[in-house]
């Protein structure tokens, strides 16, 4: 047992998540908005045509101020990592080191150049260039999110790496394999599709208020188009990329999986719970109900998990447990292997510190036996490898069923905006005014699944977040949390007043 | 190649003069950001392995000593 104070890994864990939550209302507006921009002011390039440099303009400054609130939001983690999270950091450091150095290298240049002269650069530069580093703004801002999300997906499904027991760190085996990790990709592609969903979601409601006041009427049939387009395809790739994502999930996380559809008891041809309610008094291996209801497709959970009908899915209590028939090790087995894989690293640590070579050597071959479940050897019971269901199972089906919505949304936009009478459509309009709420909810659900998902492990399998966090006080990080909830608030506040300003004063008022 | 550094730097400053919401989004920046590194990271968020220890070697032991503490503890 590992003498955390259980609050103090809570209140850590409450502020990373706040913080996150926080910066991920402003990353994905700018990875959808930033390309929305490059469309409209490709047109204005083809075209000619001076309303697409007012429309451009128009979107680019409420980019700006998206960008501006936004910007360093993210580097607070960062603090984080290092003040309330510092054995994970140091652990980790070698791994994230040359992603998160890329990211903020390949971010300065991007903002001190391109940024610049999207900005700056009306009629100071060429129309071509000043196109092509809008172009070059929304491509590198897209690609300066890759980095983090190896990073991320790497917490998911820690590869191409090796533990060294004499620096108690993580290090990096092969660059190619952190890359190109399954995890870490599918991640980047649903990721960034879902923020061009947000970015096209939040042109439709700034330009459905335009439509049902009647004011910048021909800007905001204009904006719409373009918006509709992107979001549509947008919204479809989505559904493919959180497919292959919920794939490499059931591949790599499969008590993720079966917290997500609330499965206890493993099936061959497991059927997917299309809506229910979870029986939130329901634990590993009782024999309760796991829902008070539920409508279930006979199945489909299968198809997804394994591409095969009729295969396998593991349940919670195939995981904790074991299930010998499918092969499956349970964490109580694993534990016992992590127990063993802590104690031979712990003698490998007193043999170097006393210089008995021999011991050491023996100790080190013993714990490379069993080292991949040392994380294992942290829990406390068996059943502590399990998250929490009910918020899981809910936040995947808010995301799933608010992605599923946008297709239609946007489509329905698209035609009538077409064929000249989404004015006329008042039960329509209303629809999009809310359609960026609809995205930002989504988009919180999402990572919400993926996150409290992969609990109780900061890295998968290797280290869970009690042992991840730096022995403080919890009034301490009390303290900072607060300080954090009021300088975000303002900030938030600004942001909200900023635009609604400038939306106020439409497409003259930049 | 000075031509080139003024014309940069004429850029810039234009730029910059010819801001209108731009102003306040960069005094929002600069509030933030001094916030941020000068209040936060200073007195509330110090690298906790940073200012307590001196060498990697020193960190390396301790956090090796943080995460075998359990198997101190069940000894």
């Amino acid at each position: 047992m590992i003498d955390v104070d259980p609050s103090l890994v809570n209140w850590s864990r409450a502020q990373f998540a706040f913080t996150a939550m926080y910066h991920w209302i402003f990353v994905p507006l700018t990875l959808g908005l930033s390309f929305l921009c490059a469309f409209y002011e490709t047109i204005y390039l083809k075209t000619g045509n001076e309303e697409w440099k007012k429309i451009t303009r128009f979107w680019m400054a409420l980019f700006a101020v998206n960008f501006s609130i936004g910007v360093a939001t993210g580097i607070i983690m960062e603090f984080e990592f290092g003040t309330n999270w510092s054995n994970y950091s140091w652990m980790v450091g070698d791994i994230f080191g040359a992603p998160l150095a890329i990211e903020g290298i390949f971010a300065f240049f991007l903002e001190a150049s391109f940024f610049a002269v999207m900005f700056f650069g009306w009629n100071r530069v060429s129309k071509g260039f000043h196109c092509f580093s809008t172009w070059m703004v929304a491509i590198g801002s897209n690609l300066s999110a890759v980095w983090i999300l190896i990073a991320n997906g790497w917490m998911q499904n820690p590869v191409g790496m090796a533990f060294n027991a004499d620096t108690a760190r993580f290090e990096m085996q092969n660059f190619a394999e952190v890359v190109f990790n399954p995890i870490a990709v599918s991640k980047f592609t649903h990721t960034s599709s879902s923020g061009f969903v947000m970015g096209s979601a939040f042109v439709l409601t700034i330009s459905c208020w335009y439509l049902i006041k009647r004011k910048h009427v021909e800007m905001a049939k204009k904006s719409i188009v373009v918006a509709s387009v992107f979001g549509l395809v947008a919204s479809v790739f989505v559904g493919f990329t959180g497919d292959e994502a919920a794939y490499e999930v059931a591949q790599k996380q499969p008590m993720k999986l079966a917290a997500m559809e609330g499965l206890y008891k493993g099936e061959h041809g497991a059927g997917i719970v299309a809506m229910g309610i979870v029986n939130d008094a329901k634990m590993a291996g009782d024999v309760q109900d796991s829902f008070l209801f539920k409508v279930k497709v006979p199945q489909v959970l299968s198809l997804l998990a394994n591409r095969e009908l009729g295969s396998f899915v593991p349940g919670i209590d195939d995981l904790v447990y074991g299930n010998e028939k499918e092969n499956i090790m349970g964490v109580n087995t694993m534990m016992e292997k992590g127990r063993l894989a802590l104690s031979d690293l712990s003698a490998y640590k007193d043999a170097r510190k006393n210089k008995t070579e021999d011991l050491a050597q023996t100790a080190l071959e013993r714990f490379n036996i069993n080292k991949e479940f040392m994380g294992y050897g942290y829990l406390d019971t068996p059943e502590e490898a399990v998250p929490s269901v009910n918020i899981i199972f809910n936040s995947f089906r808010l995301m799933a069923v608010i992605g599923s919505l946008f297709p239609v949304i946007f489509g329905a936009f698209l035609f009538f905006t077409l064929k000249g009478t989404v004015t006329e459509k008042r039960w329509l309009l209303p629809i999009g005014l809310f359609t960026a709420l609809l995205g930002l909810l989504a988009q919180q659900a999402g990572w919400v699944t993926a996150e409290v998902g992969r609990q109780p492990w900061a890295i998968q399998g290797l280290m869970p977040v009690k042992v991840a966090t730096t022995n403080l006080s919890t009034t301490s990080v009390q303290v900072t949390f607060a300080m954090f909830a009021a300088l975000f608030t303002l900030l938030l506040i600004a942001e909200i007043s900023i635009m609604l300003k400038q939306i106020a004063a439409g497409p003259e008022g930049h | 190649m000075l031509e080139m550094v003024a014309k940069i730097f004429s850029f810039y400053r234009d730029g910059f003069r010819q801001m209108t919401v731009g102003k306040s989004l960069w005094k929002i920046i600069f509030i933030k950001i001094f916030v941020m590194f000068a209040v936060l990271k200073i007195f509330f968020f110090p690298n906790y392995l940073n200012s307590n220890f001196e060498t990697d070697k020193q960190r390396g032991d301790y956090v090796l000593e943080q995460i075998t503490r359990s198997v101190a503890n069940t000894n």
